[in-house]
């Protein structure tokens, strides 16, 4: 169970965000944040939409760079990176991105991949094998794996998004909304594959979802984002009493209370 | 009179800002520049994404470059016949083809309109890539973008320009010589030794070094603006007409201080 994979594993943090700032121009996206995710830890952030979770992660992930405070990984300041040491670290990583973000020149079978045959040099007959091992956990068929993206439908080209960030088995891994856009039953199957991979392989996982359902079955802890500032932290069994009225509106989805309609930054 | 003050301090201020963004944008350009020779020169390689651009750079530019050369050549006969007959001077036609078209027509011809043709895709399709979050999808796979998908592009565009445009001479010449021979009634044989005799080495070799330059101009400003552009469908277009406007403006730049480097 998940509350025993956090006590078991000693608490060694995996990624810490320090007082970490982030404005596009004279917008404030993220302020002052500070987050520490332990090894084996399955972190989800909640949050309404535009609030930084997105930014967050490619914050930490260095595809943008913070404007201020540190953030480590494995604990190394990763600003202090050169390229080689990144790119190592990048090894360590899997990502799925919101928009899925697919190579829409290669297969199906080669997105899911790509990490394999690039990144950990493997040969393409055996990264094939894999990709497929892969493309049926997250729920599909190999008839897909000669496909091109663009003749995926959104909710399978997500799965596939997914089955590529977790191909090479990565230490640390990002879900940005892996559930949107698939039908309940496909989104606990992706629920129990993270689950999985936490759990199984031990990988610390970040991962970002609107849907409640999908949060209390893959986290650990739980953390709210509202207007760039984490407003409350806590283990998920703390959530439905968590004594916070944004996160309380928020996790029963009231139109009504603290949280305002328009979501407008404050300067 | 305050109100002239102030009208001058503000437009010292916007000036400023202007030669400030300009300076920015060189530096990035530097910046991006300096970080793709590094990556083209240090392995891993791509080579099944450079042969890809070999044949999409250069094989499929072959007809428009082939079609543009092949009508100006002969044009260039027709037209320096109407002049040179004033002269008595018709037996110099052959030598005024076959010198512009190596020296100036087909490197600039063939680039301005691989800029339009590789450019243009380049960038958009790079763009594209970057507002689709791909090119982020690249880096967190550890696989470089600049190597992945920059570097294939510049080497092939540097190495297959000078190739078009040597097959664009040939062509080029070749249209000289049919409007000379079928449209002009001159004979074939003294058209053909008049060209050659009056042919040197240098006239191709410049073209082909222009070539090359103009090649590594078209695909690192395609390449540049997709890699930097902005969000959204609008800002791959921005991207696209930039990296047109920017890679023709600058071949005519090289072009003119090459030909002084070459020719003085
Ligand atoms: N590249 C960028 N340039 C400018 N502004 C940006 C950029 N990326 C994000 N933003 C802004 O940052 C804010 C937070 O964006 P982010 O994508 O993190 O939201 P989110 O919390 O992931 O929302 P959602 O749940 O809708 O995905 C938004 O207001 C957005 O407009
Ligand atoms: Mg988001």
């Amino acid at each position: 169970m998940s509350k025993t994979s956090t006590k078991k594993t000693a608490t060694k943090p995996m990624i810490e965000m320090d007082h970490v700032s982030k404005s596009f121009g004279t917008k404030t996206v993220l302020k002052d944040i500070n987050l520490t995710i332990n090894k084996g830890e399955s972190m989800v952030i909640i949050g309404g939409s535009g609030s930084g979770k997105s930014v967050t992660l490619k914050c930490i992930l260095g595809l943008m760079e913070n404007d201020s405070g540190v953030i480590k990984v494995d604990g190394r300041d990763i600003a202090e990176m050169d390229s080689d040491e990144r790119h190592a670290l990048m090894n360590k990583f899997g990502m799925l991105f919101q928009g899925g973000a697919l190579f829409d020149s290669l297969p199906v079978w080669e997105n899911v991949a790509f990490g394999l045959i690039h990144g950990r040099k493997m040969d393409r007959r055996q990264a094939r094998k894999i990709a497929l091992e892969k493309i049926d956990a997250v729920g599909m068929g190999a008839s897909v794996a000669d496909l091109y993206p663009a003749e995926l439908s959104g909710g399978m080209q997500k799965r596939i998004s997914l089955a590529r960030a977790i191909a090479t088995n990565p230490e640390i891994i990002f879900f940005d909304e892996p559930t949107t856009g698939l039908d309940p039953i496909m989104a606990d199957v992706i629920n129990d594959l993270i689950k999985k991979c936490v759990t199984d392989l031990g990988a610390t996982a970040l991962s970002i979802t609107h849907d409640m359902a999908s949060a209390r079955k893959i986290a650990d802890k739980v953390a709210m984002l509202y207007q760039g500032e984490i407003i409350w932290t806590g283990p998920i069994e703390k959530l439905d009493n968590s004594g916070n009225e944004y996160v309380d509106q928020f996790i029963n989805g009231r139109a009504n209370g603290p949280i305002a309609k328009h979501t407008e930054h404050k300067k | 009179m305050l109100f002239k003050k102030i009208a001058f301090v503000d437009l010292c201020q916007n000036s400023g800002a202007a030669v400030l963004a300009v300076f920015a944008k060189a530096g990035r350009l530097f910046a991006f520049l300096g970080c793709t020779l590094k990556h083209i020169f240090t392995p891993p390689f791509f080579y099944k994404n450079t042969l890809q651009q070999f044949l999409s750079i250069g094989y499929y530019s072959l007809p428009v470059v082939g079609l543009t050369t092949f009508f100006t050549g002969m044009v260039l006969a027709l037209q320096s016949y109407t002049g040179f007959t004033r002269f008595n001077a018709e037996s110099a036609i052959s030598a005024v083809v076959t010198l512009s078209i190596t020296r100036e027509l087909a490197p600039v011809l063939a680039g301005l309109m691989v800029a339009g043709r590789v450019g243009a895709s380049i960038a958009a399709e790079i763009g594209t890539m970057r507002v689709t979050e791909q090119i982020d999808a690249l880096s967190t796979l550890s696989v470089s973008p600049y190597k992945y998908l920059v570097a294939p592009r510049i080497i092939a565009g540097t190495l297959m320009l000078p190739i078009l445009v040597l097959i664009g001479d040939i062509i080029g010449i070749l249209g000289g010589y049919v409007v000379s021979i079928h449209v002009l009634g001159f004979s074939p044989s003294n058209y053909l030794s008049q060209s050659w005799d009056i042919l040197q080495f240098m006239d191709v070799f410049s073209g082909v070094v222009k070539a090359a330059f103009f090649g590594f101009i078209v695909t690192l400003m395609g390449c540049y603006h997709g890699y930097n552009s902005g969000r959204g469908a609008q800002g791959v277009g921005i991207a696209t007409t930039n990296a047109v406007v920017s890679s023709s403006i600058l071949i005519l730049i090289f072009n003119y201080l090459l030909t002084q480097v070459f020719f003085s």
